[in-house]
């Protein structure tokens, strides 16, 4: 019997086409949407990833990692002293506009580490060599600054290229692998001392402390140390996990989520998404299990039992999903490879969107088919017989 | 539920006593059947004659255990089998095993081919789709659509269509073949093939065939003729060689 409901299905190709194409665009815009979200929301953190360290210190009041209340030179060393550090780094991180050699300005990340043992470099150096950050005017720039900072300039960024910031000659020694920031601005790296050359000057500079534990000495442990003897807010960089208010990628994200119109936004598309494809679907299998009752009835009469019928409709609304469930991903996958090979637009699929997408397409073809099961389930068979 | 015994012929198929049947509620109440009498034989073609709305689909219905009665001192026998005492799964599995259906409309699924509607009655058995199809063909060919097996039921004509329904009817050898105005959708010509086929393929000393029908012309191909008005039998009247249908049920509508 279940063969039948599947030939019934296929047969009525408008309206099994009409099904799957609303199983596929809920999929595609529920898919795709949450992965641009948690890839936008994964940039907020670029930072983090960009700059690793187990512990991020930072002013007291500071939620997110974009966020930079200065901190005095002085809790370096307030750091340090903790026992159970094993080392503490000064961060410099802002965004500050770079000048090419058209005139026009880019905006860029600049961050500055320590010179002397280089903690907070790029983990990834495609071309040159940290080391040469100790040479005047130099920087390492990333992927995105070879391709920005070149926009005017016909070429792109090579070593032993020259921009200016804050009216101050920068030169390129290195280009590094990195994560796209939040901001959309590349990523500049220089040591500590000439980041404050560049950047404007305050009262306060000093923008984070990065810090590790001794050997032997949990990072949580180590964290708590920081945030008790020195009043500092230490947090963990083990990146994003749902609860962890240790860690500096969740409080990140969750500054985000809460204090911006990001996840309305994309929460709102992804509504629709699953709008549209409960309207689509539940419409349009209904009005398909409409035009059967004649013949639903008939089985009925000849003896098939209102379970069997349900569960030809159970088997009809789940192919329709899972074939529509499938041909969405395939959609938001061929969405995916040229976001993630060019970066833009935003695209990180965490493990669990798929089969939470699942999960509401399961609802869906669910919810279409309960409303063919009340119908049938309300058939009487004598209705056959009146014509 | 025991298996009911199998009839011989001229044996009871169905047995009605005191049957009522209404529909609705208080001052909208309409009593359609009202307190009906009939047996239907083994080996007969009965039909069920009369004006429209005098209740001969309502006692079809009834009879195919499709619908129940008013709650009284009736009796629904077919086979020996007290249709009243029956649980509705236990009705579903009898009507599934002991009675066919043709239906005025043929209610052929349109997006499965002759052989797969065909072998619907048996697939509801829970026969494997190689065995069911086998027989669906078989049929298809006592039917004279041996070569039309792969078609869909819209590449039929309306006279083949009902010979299709006809076979889905038969496919799994009920005892009681249950007919809706088997010709209604078929202009005389083909009513009148149809019939005669299905005479030929239908009857059996072991099967009653029970048809509502409006259609005068398919009446010389029954045994029995009930004529029903206003929710009651009126007359039954056995037609043999000696008994011939009389004037006014000839021209009954």
């Amino acid at each position: 019997m279940l063969r039948l409901a599947l030939k019934m299905l296929f047969g009525d190709t408008a309206k099994f086409l009409m099904l799957v194409a609303g199983i596929v665009f809920a999929t595609f815009l529920m898919a795709q949407q949450s992965a641009v979200f948690c890839g936008l929301m994964s940039w907020t953190t670029a930072t983090l990833k960009n700059v690793p360290a187990p512990i991020w210190v930072v002013e007291a009041k500071v939620e997110q990692v974009n966020e930079t209340n200065p901190l005095l030179d002085t809790d370096v060393a307030r750091v340090r002293s903790v026992d159970s550090v094993a080392w503490a780094a000064p961060i410099y991180s802002n965004i500050l506009r770079a000048r090419l050699a058209n005139g026009s300005f880019k905006i860029v990340q600049m961050i500055g580490i320590d010179a002397t043992t280089f903690a907070g470099a790029p983990v990834k150096i495609k071309e040159g060599n940290v080391y040469d950050l100790r040479l005047p005017h130099a920087v390492i720039i990333d992927d995105l600054a070879v391709k920005r900072l070149a926009e005017e300039r016909g070429k792109e960024v090579k070593l032993g290229d020259t921009f200016e910031i804050n009216d101050q000659e920068a030169r390129v020694v290195g280009i590094a692998d990195t994560v796209q920031s939040f901001t959309g601005g590349p990523y500049v790296w220089t040591t500590y001392e000439r980041a404050l050359q560049y950047a404007p000057p305050q009262r306060k500079m000093l923008s984070a402390v990065i810090a590790a534990p001794r050997e032997g000495i949990s990072e949580t442990q180590c964290a708590q140390d920081i945030a008790r003897e020195t009043g500092l807010k230490a947090y963990l960089n083990r990146g994003f996990s749902f609860g962890d208010d240790q860690d500096f990628n969740t409080s990140t994200v969750w500054w985000y989520v809460k204090n911006t119109g990001i996840p309305f936004s994309f929460g709102i598309t992804v509504a629709i998404g699953f709008i549209v494809g409960v309207a689509i679907s539940s419409q349009t299998f209904y009005s398909f299990v409409l035009e059967h009752m004649k013949h639903l009835g008939a089985l009925k009469a000849m003896g098939a039992s209102t379970w069997t019928l349900c569960l030809m409709l159970l088997t009809q609304a789940f192919t329709v999903g899972f074939i529509g469930y499938g041909i969405g991903l395939f959609f938001t996958a061929m969405f995916a490879f040229p976001a993630l090979k060019n970066e833009q637009p935003p695209f990180y699929m965490p493990e669990l969107v798929p089969p939470i997408v699942f999960g509401v397409i399961v609802f869906i073809c669910g919810l279409s088919a309960l409303l063919g099961i009340w119908r049938v389930a309300r058939l009487e068979p004598a209705m056959v017989f009146r014509g | 539920m025991p298996d009911a015994p199998a009839p011989t012929s001229h044996a009871l198929a169905a047995r009605l006593r005191s049957v009522n049947k209404s529909f609705g509620d208080g001052g909208s109440r309409l009593q359609v059947l009202k307190s009906i009498d009939l047996d239907v034989r083994c080996g007969d073609i009965t039909m069920l004659v009369g004006p429209s709305g005098c209740g001969k689909t309502t006692l079809l219905s009834i009879i195919a255990g499709t619908l129940s009665v008013d709650s009284g001192s009736s009796e629904v026998n077919v086979f020996d089998q007290d249709l009243l005492k029956m649980s509705t799964r236990q009705t579903t599995k009898f009507r599934s095993t002991s009675i066919g259906f043709i239906f005025q409309a043929f209610n052929l699924i349109p997006t499965l081919t002759c052989t797969e509607n065909v072998s619907v009655p048996l697939l509801i058995q829970g026969k494997s789709t190689r065995a069911a199809e086998k027989r669906a063909r078989e049929v298809l060919d006592q039917v004279g659509l041996g070569d039309r097996t792969k078609h869909r039921p819209t590449q039929l004509s309306g006279g083949q269509q009902q010979r299709v329904a006809i076979a889905r009817a038969l496919v799994h050898e009920p005892r009681l073949i249950i007919c809706d105005e088997p010709t209604a959708a078929l202009d005389a010509k083909n009513g009148t093939l149809v019939m005669e086929l299905f005479e030929k393929v239908a009857r059996s000393p072991d099967r009653a065939v029970l048809i509502v029908t409006h259609d005068n012309r398919i009446f010389s191909h029954a045994d029995r003729i009930a004529a029903m008005d206003d929710g009651k039998i009126v007359e039954v009247h056995d037609v043999t060689e000696t008994n011939p249908l009389p004037e006014h049920l000839r021209h009954h509508e």
